[in-house]
């Protein structure tokens, strides 16, 4: 199939000048008789061995995800002051060593930049480092007992921050997330019930959205309840939508007069008739039935 | 019929020599498990390739119904896991995949790095190696904002303010990873973006140029 001497393929390339006629292609690849023992072709021979593996290690693999199911938390609130943040377990060592006092503060230069950048660019550049002809680890002391070392304090580092998160959560009796998510949906389960972290707003409709009062509300209450009168949870001001069913006509009177809470009096700012309006169209805010 | 098709092929393109290379190449005695149990260790830089075809066939899933957006991201993989028929495994084999390639990943190169073989003439392949290496790492950075819950929020966060401690230009590579002056929705969309195009780009440019390597120069002879 390759191009020969005696090439009695149908198709020749005269004269084009985008394939290069190869002249004795040699295709062979360099062989290991220079090394003892017996060396065997890569397909089938190899491969298939190499499939076995593949195959095993798939297996376990899928063992693993079957019976951990990939833990998910709560959805993320940045207003949640209590959350204890957790890197993915190979950042830990990162984590835990830029805690150190001597790696954190005054001296975060030389914690964040200067010992991760000589670490990691000695080991980018190891080939240029350690040049000498030698392969095997113990006639390589420097190298090798370098390397040794920073894997003895990954592993340390990695330990204590994590004995140091367990910690934590024990003196918070803090449950992670991903754990209480999972009890809870489990217990709904259990009851026939189904469970979702994803919170669910229930909207309720504006009743007679073009009232006139609906000019009072924009004149007087958005400022406050918001633009769509949804209210601001954060700074606990209720929503209007839905008003009707807390309050009633009475209640919703008192409140728009005299205040209540954070809520102003409008006492002085709305005569008695279009407080009168605006309660009577709030008092009708309720959930369609 | 299929040899026809192949020598129609072949007669244009002459691809033989292409797949007979990898095809033909000799597997040495020292690297073969089948003779040597201990040469095992030669196997993680293949299990580390294995697992990468899985994270990017499981990813292509994930990204059928994830949502890189913060009112939805959220939403999106709780809807994928509990609800998407098989879906939990799909990201199951993602998430505990993530980490396996960093152990395979990790193993390999203390095997490369004690068997000394990244020494000339192969010290291009170590640093490409390395620089595959921190792809991934960067790879699951990006990637553990995803799911948009609390520990995905926070550890980010984190990480930021990691950058941000860098002298002189820590301030603006936090605001050009974050895209503003907050983890928000700028930065869900951002870290999508660089975990689904940018690093597997750079990941399969980065593993071509390694495995090209390995080719032209063979396995490292016995120690």
């Amino acid at each position: 199939m390759a191009h020969g001497h005696k090439s009695d393929e149908k198709i020749v390339y005269v004269g084009d000048s985008r394939i290069r006629k190869r002249t004795n292609k040699n295709s062979v690849p360099p062989d290991y008789t220079a090394f003892p023992g017996k060396s065997e072709v890569f397909i089938p021979n190899f491969l298939l061995k190499e499939w076995l593996v593949g195959c095993v290690v798939l297996v376990g693999f899928l063992v693993l995800t079957i019976a951990e199911a990939p833990p998910l938390g709560y959805p993320a609130d940045p207003t949640n002051t209590a959350f204890i943040p957790m890197p993915d377990w190979y950042f830990l060592f990162l984590y835990q060593y830029l805690k150190y006092p001597y790696a954190s503060g005054d001296y975060v230069v030389l914690g964040a930049v200067l010992v991760p950048g000589i670490a990691f660019g000695a080991l980018l550049l190891a080939p240029f480092l350690d040049t000498g002809k030698e392969r095997r680890f113990y006639r390589r002391p420097v190298a090798s007992a370098l390397m040794i070392l920073s894997l003895f304090s990954l592993v340390y580092l990695t330990k204590v921050s994590w004995d140091h998160y367990q910690h934590e959560l024990e003196i918070t009796g803090t449950v992670p997330e991903h754990i209480e998510r999972e009890e809870k949906a489990r217990e709904a389960a259990e009851k026939g019930e189904s469970y979702s972290a994803v919170k669910k707003e229930e909207t309720v409709a504006l009743v007679d959205a073009d009232d006139p009062a609906m000019e009072i509300a924009k004149a007087n209450c958005i400022a406050c309840h918001a633009a769509d009168l949804n209210g601001n949870s954060k700074m606990k001001v209720p929503s209007l939508h839905g008003i009707g069913d807390v309050l009633s006509k009475e209640e919703l009177v008192n409140t728009v007069t005299n205040g209540n809470g954070n809520m102003p009096s409008f006492k002085d700012k709305l005569t008695a008739e279009e407080i009168d309006q605006i309660t009577s169209w709030l008092a009708k805010q309720k959930k369609a039935q | 019929m299929f040899k026809a098709v192949y020598n129609w092929i072949d007669e244009r393109l002459d691809v033989a020599p292409l797949w007979r290379d990898v095809a033909d190449h000799e597997v040495p005695e020292h690297v073969n498990p089948a003779h040597h149990f201990s040469a095992f260790v030669y196997c993680f830089g293949g299990l580390t390739f294995f697992i990468t075809v899985i994270q990017i066939l499981s990813g292509m899933f994930l990204t059928m119904y994830f949502v890189p957006d913060i009112n939805n991201a959220y939403a999106s993989v709780d809807y994928l896991q509990h609800k998407v028929a098989f879906g939990g495994i799909v990201r199951g084999m993602h998430h505990w995949g993530a980490s396996l390639v960093i152990v395979m990943m990790f193993l390999h190169t203390l095997r490369v790095f004690f068997t000394g073989s990244y020494k000339a003439p192969r010290e291009m392949n170590w640093v490409v190696g390395m620089l595959i290496f921190f792809v991934m790492l960067g790879l699951g950075f990006t990637g553990y904002l995803l799911p948009w819950d609390n520990k995905a929020y926070y550890a980010t966060k984190v990480g930021m303010q990691i950058a941000e401690s860098v002298p002189y230009i820590g301030v603006y590579l936090k605001e050009l990873m974050q895209g503003g002056t907050i983890v928000g929705a700028q930065t869900l969309t951002r870290f999508f973006a660089i975990h689904v195009f940018f690093l597997p780009g750079a990941l399969l440019a980065l593993l071509a140029g390694h495995f090209f390597m390995i080719r032209k120069q063979g396995i490292s002879g016995p120690l």
